[in-house]
């Protein structure tokens, strides 16, 4: 469907780089904000339930709890609004949409940490334990 | 010297960010620059105006009464040989500061296109098939429940004996889409001279790499349908 021409328009708005992202991960975002007239930047931490759309529409959904209340935030990564997106820990799950945490809360919500080993012999297959 | 039109075709859609960081939703067009293929005069026509066409054809592709009318604004450098021939109005004055067969370029300056400028784009809109009322004039449905069987149906055409014949232009079931599409004022986002191309907020008629023509916008009329 993306034709080339789009792309090459997308690309100028496009981040150079991005982390690797995937579900079940901590992350930690840094978003600009403008208050009045001032302009600061504010960190969201919470788990990534959600990575959809490609190139310059992919967004990242990130949850965390604050004071007892789900909160769950979409951000366009390309967005200059994102200033920063860091992984703190990777996290283990069977799924690519983590809808399931929702419903959970406290011990049941966890997530097991991906152990990543980065010995070229292990290869992807110790990567996914 | 401001052309009052061009011609494009849409590429398709994508979202840009502004300066403020906002997520825009645009449009891509690409215009080619336009070859005059006849002038029409007030004193022969009655009015004045300048076709162009847009694009260049094989000859192949156009039929030999094309290649005559288009023979006559052959130029050395330029073949004359277009395809999409449309007419654009000039005001009497005007006309004398178009030649045949010279080429009338989008990019160049004296062009109504800029970033902010507002503009109307027309094209033929999508063509949607036979579609029932509900869809074509935005009819309500009726009850889905409690027996009825009335839920997407078009109900009453009008009176009976009086006046024993239905009204005109009543709203029916019938072919929706698939015709001319004006959309006013919308805001050209930015101009890309290099790749050809325009970027306008918002969407426009059509499917992509449909023929569109984009003018300077008249200021919001009533738009009928």
């Amino acid at each position: 469907m993306s034709n080339e021409l789009i792309k090459s328009i997308e690309k100028e708005y496009l981040k150079e780089s991005l982390p690797d992202l995937a579900p079940g991960d901590s992350v930690k975002v840094k978003v600009r904000i403008i208050e009045g007239n001032k302009e600061r930047v504010q960190a969201y931490e919470g788990v990534v339930i959600r990575l959809r759309g490609g190139g310059i529409n992919r967004t990242v959904t990130v949850r965390r709890v604050f004071q007892g209340i789900g909160v769950e935030r979409i951000f366009l990564l390309h967005s200059p609004k994102v200033e920063s997106i860091t992984v703190i820990r990777k996290g283990y799950v069977r799924r690519s949409k983590l809808y399931y945490m929702r419903e959970r809360s406290g011990k049941a919500a966890r997530i097991r940490e991906k152990v990543v080993t980065n010995t070229a012999a292990s290869g992807k297959k110790a990567d996914k334990k | 010297m401001v052309f009052p039109g061009f011609i494009g075709q849409k590429v398709g859609m994508t979202q840009i960010f502004d300066d403020n960081g906002q997520a825009l939703p645009v449009t891509v067009i690409e215009l080619c620059p336009l070859t005059v293929t006849q002038l029409k005069t007030p004193a022969n026509d009655g009015y004045a105006a300048v076709q162009v066409g847009y694009q260049n054809a094989k000859e192949k592709h156009l039929t030999k009464a094309e290649i005559g009318h288009l023979k006559k604004a052959q130029t050395e450098e330029n073949t004359g040989l277009v395809r999409r021939l449309q007419e654009f109005r000039v005001s009497d004055s005007d006309i004398a500061q178009y030649t045949l067969g010279s080429a009338i370029d989008p990019f160049v300056d004296g062009s109504f296109l800029s970033a902010g400028s507002k503009v109307d784009v027309s094209g033929l809109s999508i063509g949607k098939g036979f579609q029932g009322n509900t869809k074509r004039w935005n009819h309500h449905r009726g009850p889905m429940s409690h027996g009825s069987k009335s839920h997407r149906l078009p109900g009453s055409i009008g009176a009976g004996t009086t006046p024993s014949r239905v009204f005109k232009g009543l709203r029916m079931a019938g072919r929706m889409g698939h015709k001319q599409v004006t959309t006013q004022q919308l805001q050209v986002v930015r101009v890309i001279p290099e790749k050809r191309v325009v970027l306008i907020h918002g969407s426009v008629p059509g499917v992509e790499g449909t023929f569109i023509t984009i003018r300077p916008s008249l200021g919001l009329k009533r738009r009928a349908l």
